[in-house]
């Protein structure tokens, strides 16, 4: 039950989308994210549905896996839409009025586009960041794009390092969480009924042993390493070298023209205009 | 109980890889320091040579382990490595990056001992900390991995390996910071019988074939039985530093220390005691197999002649 969960889980393949350095993904999901908030125009919509559709296509990840990935964050779309569907006030006389409820043609247009936006932005961002890139390159990239901090002694090392044992430790926790809970649901514990409180009260027997064992993994985790003479970031090489390649500048240099294109298009004379 | 007998193996040398004089160990609470784990032990382990240490729980065998590659200190006794007197108060941290980059560590759960999240780049942690080129670090990784098996499984994720397999990573890991000694602590403690099987078979093939000195931290008599050299820990000092054949046919001295023979060598030891024509030296279960045969056949023998 634990174990299928799929934000944030990376599919291994070759797509064009894979072989991009982690870092061009990253500065490419940065701007795409700039494009999405930027765009006003319906026209701009539609190139955005159009580009989202080009990314799934070429990282060849499937669909039911996609879907699967917006599946948790159904209930903040909704969210998105009911808020601006009843908090906008728009110009004119509104569509329905009932009681206190008041709804614009607005309205309607904002929570079908904002809800669009986060639709894109999650689909676009997992696609980039870890659909197609392995959790350990998306650190290196990180570590490698943070390193001019270095220079006011930021120890970026240091964080990256964090990230990558905390990634390597997600699913030993999560197998660690199961066989906790199943040892305490064998001595009659119940999680499953009972409302909210009751609930979060049956998982207190179930974090302090996990909280206690994870000390201890830490523990032993960090002398292991000392044990293969890890000092931190320094004089230390790396395995796997981050290059840039043709594909990554053009890749970059399409991603800025869709930014580029999608701020003129807000700029055209015609088009319908949502959003903020 | 205590005895010193010298086993010249034929893949050791006569340096002593390992010296240690008079160590002392305690661990403290609070400050204050507890009852000592190890108490004035002294002994040479020589390069190449294949050394298991036994004891209960408790006897301090962890601890004297945790000594050698510096993971504990102490100021009571002198370790030397290689040459250099570890112990001393002068050790710098680069010193200390020199003894363990000669002398490696398994430990027991092999799940906290991989760092990342890809089997391959998990082996090249140690050679990235060592500071070595790309290409280099790319041989050793697939050089090691070739060494335990894993090869195959380069790409994986180390989550997704059973218990046997994460630990030949792990011990991958070690070969390819190339180091001249590895001490296994319990490393096989957690382990199902298939996955103690392939990693037993790793240990003697490295120091078999590469000439590594294996120190064997265990507790079972099986692993200790194909050790050159058997040293007894019991309550933080050496009760006894001998041959597996000398120490294992002495299961009342076994018994003495909180420790058990080898099951095989258990029952000719119960079955000699009522008085059954048995040789006291049978250590592997082949041995025991034989002579418990053996007696069979000469017993039927025996009954044949007799109606006859």
């Amino acid at each position: 039950m634990l174990s299928d969960i799929t934000l944030g889980q990376y599919f291994p393949g070759f797509s064009i989308l894979h072989k991009l350095d982690p870092r061009t993904k990253i500065i490419s999901s940065i701007i795409y994210i700039v494009a999405i908030f930027v765009i006003k125009n319906v026209i701009g919509y539609a190139l955005l549905i159009l580009s989202a559709l080009t990314l799934v296509f070429i990282s060849k990840i499937s669909l039911k896996v996609i879907i699967k990935g917006i599946k948790p964050v159904i209930i903040v779309l909704i969210f998105t839409m009911i808020l601006n569907l009843f908090w906008t006030v728009g110009e004119g006389e509104p569509l329905v009025q009932w009681w206190i409820i008041k709804i614009y043609i607005d309205g309607i247009y904002r929570a079908i586009f904002m809800s669009l936006r986060v639709l894109v932005l999650i689909v676009a961002t997992s696609l980039f960041l870890t659909y197609t890139t392995s959790p350990r390159m998306l650190t290196d990239a990180i570590e490698s794009l943070l390193s001019p901090l270095k220079k006011i002694h930021v120890p970026i090392h240091d964080f990256a390092m964090m990230m990558t044992i905390a990634l390597r430790f997600i699913p030993t926790l999560i197998e660690e969480t199961d066989k906790i809970m199943n040892a305490q649901k064998s001595r009659g514990a119940d999680f499953s009924t009972g409302g909210l409180i009751k609930r979060a009260k049956a998982l207190i027997p179930v974090l302090i042993p996990l909280l206690v064992s994870s000390f201890k993994r830490a523990d032993e985790l960090a002398i292991a390493m000392e044990c293969r003479c890890y000092r931190g970031g320094k004089g230390r090489t790396k395995f796997v070298k981050l290059t840039m390649k043709l594909s990554d500048y053009v890749f970059m240099t399409l991603i800025i023209l869709f930014l580029a294109a999608v701020i003129a298009i807000n700029y055209l004379p015609f088009g319908l205009r949502v959003g903020v | 109980m205590s005895e010193n007998i010298k086993n010249i193996s034929d893949t050791a040398s006569d340096v002593p890889f390992i010296k240690v004089e008079n160590l002392s160990y305690s661990y403290e609470n609070d400050g204050v320091p507890s009852e000592p784990a190890l108490r004035d032990i002294s002994l040479e382990i020589r390069e190449g040579e294949y050394v298991a240490v036994l004891g209960h729980n408790g006897s301090g065998k962890s601890t004297f382990a945790k000594l050698l590659n510096m993971i504990l200190t102490t100021d009571k006794g002198k370790i030397i490595i290689d040459g250099t007197e570890i112990t001393s108060s002068s050790m710098t941290d680069d010193d200390m990056f020199e003894v363990r980059r000669k002398v490696g560590m398994v430990f027991q759960n092999p799940d906290n001992q991989l760092v990342a999240t890809i089997v391959e780049e998990d082996v090249a942690f140690g050679p990235e900390n060592l500071g070595l080129p790309r290409d280099e670090i790319r041989k050793r990784v697939y050089s090691s991995l070739d060494m335990v098996g894993m090869r195959d499984y380069s790409k994986h994720a180390p989550h997704k390996l059973s218990g046997g397999q994460k630990q030949r990573v792990a011990i991958a890991g070690i070969i390819a910071m190339r180091p001249r000694c590895i001490i296994f602590d319990e490393s096989t403690a957690m382990l199902d019988p298939l996955g103690r099987k392939e990693v037993m078979s790793i240990i003697k093939r490295l120091n078999r074939d590469e000439g590594i000195t294996v120190i064997q931290i265990t507790h079972y008599m099986e692993e200790a039985a194909m050790a050159d050299r058997v040293i007894i820990i019991n309550d933080g000092t050496i009760a006894a530093d001998s041959t597996p054949r000398d120490i294992f046919s002495r299961v009342d001295f076994l018994k003495s220390v909180g420790l058990e023979a080898p099951q095989g060598t258990e029952l000719i030891w119960e079955l000699r005691k009522d008085g059954f024509d048995l040789p006291d030296n049978c250590v592997t279960d082949e041995e025991c197999i034989a002579a418990l045969s053996e007696l069979f056949e000469k017993t039927l023998k025996g009954k044949k002649d007799e109606q006859a």
